[in-house]
């Protein structure tokens, strides 16, 4: 394994009597895409603060490229590019004087910085409206413009506050090829996300983080597969629901959960088909028709089930 | 979506890490360019810092300037105008001042500071570009006043050296205003807070002083009040400056006036810009 290119050990820090990092170690490989999975007020964004140098921790160390952000935080910020929340570009200038101008703070001279911004903006599929002001730009443009922005310093890691949220399905799209490009010319990306399809979807590895801490961490099929090897969902009328649910209860040795629907139930099927074909004949013997009856890989919403007792939230902030 | 001809990761990088003064000046200007870009652009800012200061001139020239021809100094050579001209030039400072802190709060706000803050750039730029670029436009829209008020019969009574002494000491005030302002909008932070936490505390501050009219009928507790405090005392001085040493309140010298007035400016800067350094620090606790 080669030397961990982000490197992060026991950070802590309050906002007044709120703890919003307790303790968070992580390393992240060089070449990957690495997602922080939490609901909101995990302490993601917190993280993301420091490392991007915005906040300095309360105690705890971070280095970045090498660099330790606490003693060099200049030095991290020529290596490093962050796209927040929000896009932070500004309406009144056209997409190609944003990028100009981020490429003149990284220190780049006149030509220079005009050439990379031409550059970045054919990369991210913004060139035919980069003279246009962004004030005429679609939300999922303005997020684009945000990410080539922060690409202009040639970064060796890019930190994505929550890249997606809040833009339409097809922006959020063109937002995780453009992860999945920048990962494949060798840029490290740390993304947060609360939406679980996203970090299965994009993360080589991911860390669930909550209430400040680091509660598991993994690849996407690891995590799952510290849950339970498959699970088992059950479907059935509405009224039989309950019943199957205490008959199933006995079988696999914890109560099932409802899924989001409310129409099925889920639970852990640790002997995978032996399970299946128990429960399939307990609900026959007590005259219960299951609808649906499926063995699956568990959902990322099963490892979080399981790691943090809850289900995460995914309202946006 | 085609790729970049370079491959990031390992491209040997030409970017600075770290800043010296002379980067330092360069990214000033950068953030300072961005700025006036936005009061150009913004067609409500432009008539915001245009119309209204005119508005108020005009105004002011025509609906008071009857009323009052009379008790002016000689000094004035019986013009309103000639006595407006300079209170205004100081109005439109502590007006437009209110913008410094707007534009730093929607920074804050929109994230654009975090960005600013992600870069290898000098943490001076980001207070350096936006009072440098109000500076400019004080000077363009306290300009716009002496050419308005020109146009409609103003006339500097002393020599044109005094005149753009006058002219610079308005500016030195605007720009101690701008610090104040860029302290509040870094502690206050939200738009819509900077709206009554900048531009309420002005309008006593602007009518208790001598920029429309004398203090002396005023009522003795706000007569203290006003004559001591800085608008009154840059105007004063200002109006001595232009119209002559005959246009400042009995009992006072030219050089005294000025004096103060410097005196006032500088204390401001100092207490502002450093309240506003420290704010913005802050940011990062």
């Amino acid at each position: 394994m080669s030397d961990p290119i982000v490197h992060v050990r026991d950070v802590v820090h309050d906002f007044g009597r709120v703890r919003a990092l307790d303790g968070v170690s992580l390393d992240v490989e060089p070449g990957v895409v690495y997602g922080l999975l939490g609901p909101n007020g995990a302490g993601k964004t917190t993280l993301i603060r420091v490392l991007a140098t915005l906040l300095r921790p309360a105690s705890g160390s971070a280095h970045v490229a090498g660099v330790d952000v606490l003693a060099d935080p200049t030095a991290a910020r020529a290596r490093i590019g962050l796209a927040g929340q929000f896009a932070a570009v500004d309406a009144y200038l056209t997409g190609r004087e944003n990028v100009e101008m981020v490429g003149r703070l990284y220190g780049l001279r006149g030509s220079q910085a005009r050439e990379r911004a031409g550059e970045v903006l054919e990369a991210i599929g913004l060139a035919d409206d980069a003279d246009r002001r962004v004030s005429t730009y679609s939300g999922g443009m303005r997020r684009r413009l945000d990410l080539a922005a922060s690409l202009v310093g040639r970064p060796q890691v890019m930190f994505l506050d929550e890249p997606t949220t809040g833009i339409d399905p097809r922006s959020r799209m063109e937002v995780w090829e453009l992860v999945v490009d920048l990962v494949e010319r060798g840029t490290t990306v740390l993304l947060t996300t609360q939406y679980l399809e996203e970090a299965d979807r994009l993360a080589d590895r991911i860390a669930v983080i909550d209430h400040g801490r680091i509660v598991t961490e993994g690849t996407a099929d690891e995590l799952k597969e510290r849950v339970a090897s498959a699970v088992l969902e059950v479907r059935t009328a509405p009224d039989d629901l309950e019943r199957a649910r205490t008959l199933l209860a006995g079988i696999v040795g914890e109560e099932p959960s409802t899924d989001p629907s409310g129409s099925a139930l889920r639970m852990p099927a640790r002997d995978g088909t032996g399970t299946l074909v128990a429960a399939v004949r307990a609900l026959d013997g007590a005259g219960i028709a299951p609808e649906d009856v499926t063995l699956q890989r568990p959902s990322l919403d099963d490892v979080f089930l399981a790691v943090t007792g809850d289900v995460p939230t995914e309202v946006s902030a | 979506m085609s790729a970049p001809t370079t491959d990031h990761a390992h491209t040997v990088s030409v970017l600075r890490t770290r800043t010296t003064p002379a980067t330092a000046v360069r990214d000033a200007l950068v953030i300072g360019r961005r700025n006036l870009l936005r009061n150009v652009r913004l067609p409500q800012l432009l008539v915001f810092a245009t119309v209204q200061p005119v508005m108020f001139l005009v105004l002011f020239a025509y609906v008071f300037g009857g009323a009052i021809e009379g008790t002016l100094p000689p000094a004035a050579a019986g013009e309103y105008l000639n006595w407006l001209v300079p209170g205004l030039m100081i109005q439109v400072a502590a007006f437009g001042a209110g913008q410094t802190a707007l534009g730093l709060a929607e920074d804050l706000q929109n994230g654009v500071i975090d960005r600013f803050r992600s870069l290898p750039m000098a943490r001076s730029a980001v207070l350096a570009g936006r009072t440098g670029a109000d500076l400019v436009r004080n000077a363009f829209v306290i300009g716009l006043m002496v050419v308005v008020g020109s146009a409609l019969g103003f006339r500097y009574q002393t020599t044109l050296l005094r005149f753009l002494a006058a002219f610079a000491l308005a500016l030195l005030f605007a720009h101690s205003l701008s610090w104040v302002m860029a302290a509040v909008g870094l502690r206050v932070r939200t738009p819509e807070a900077v709206q009554s936490a900048a531009f309420i505390p002005v309008f006593p501050l602007v009518f208790a002083s001598s920029v429309f009219l004398p203090t002396a009928t005023m009522p003795d507790w706000l007569r203290v009040f006003a004559d001591n405090q800085p608008l009154t005392v840059v105007t004063n001085a200002m109006r001595g400056l232009m119209l002559g040493p005959g246009a400042l309140p009995p009992g006072q010298d030219l050089v005294t006036e000025v004096a103060r007035s410097l005196a006032w400016v500088a204390a401001i800067t100092a207490v502002a810009a450093t309240g506003a350094i420290r704010a913005y620090r802050r940011i990062a606790a």
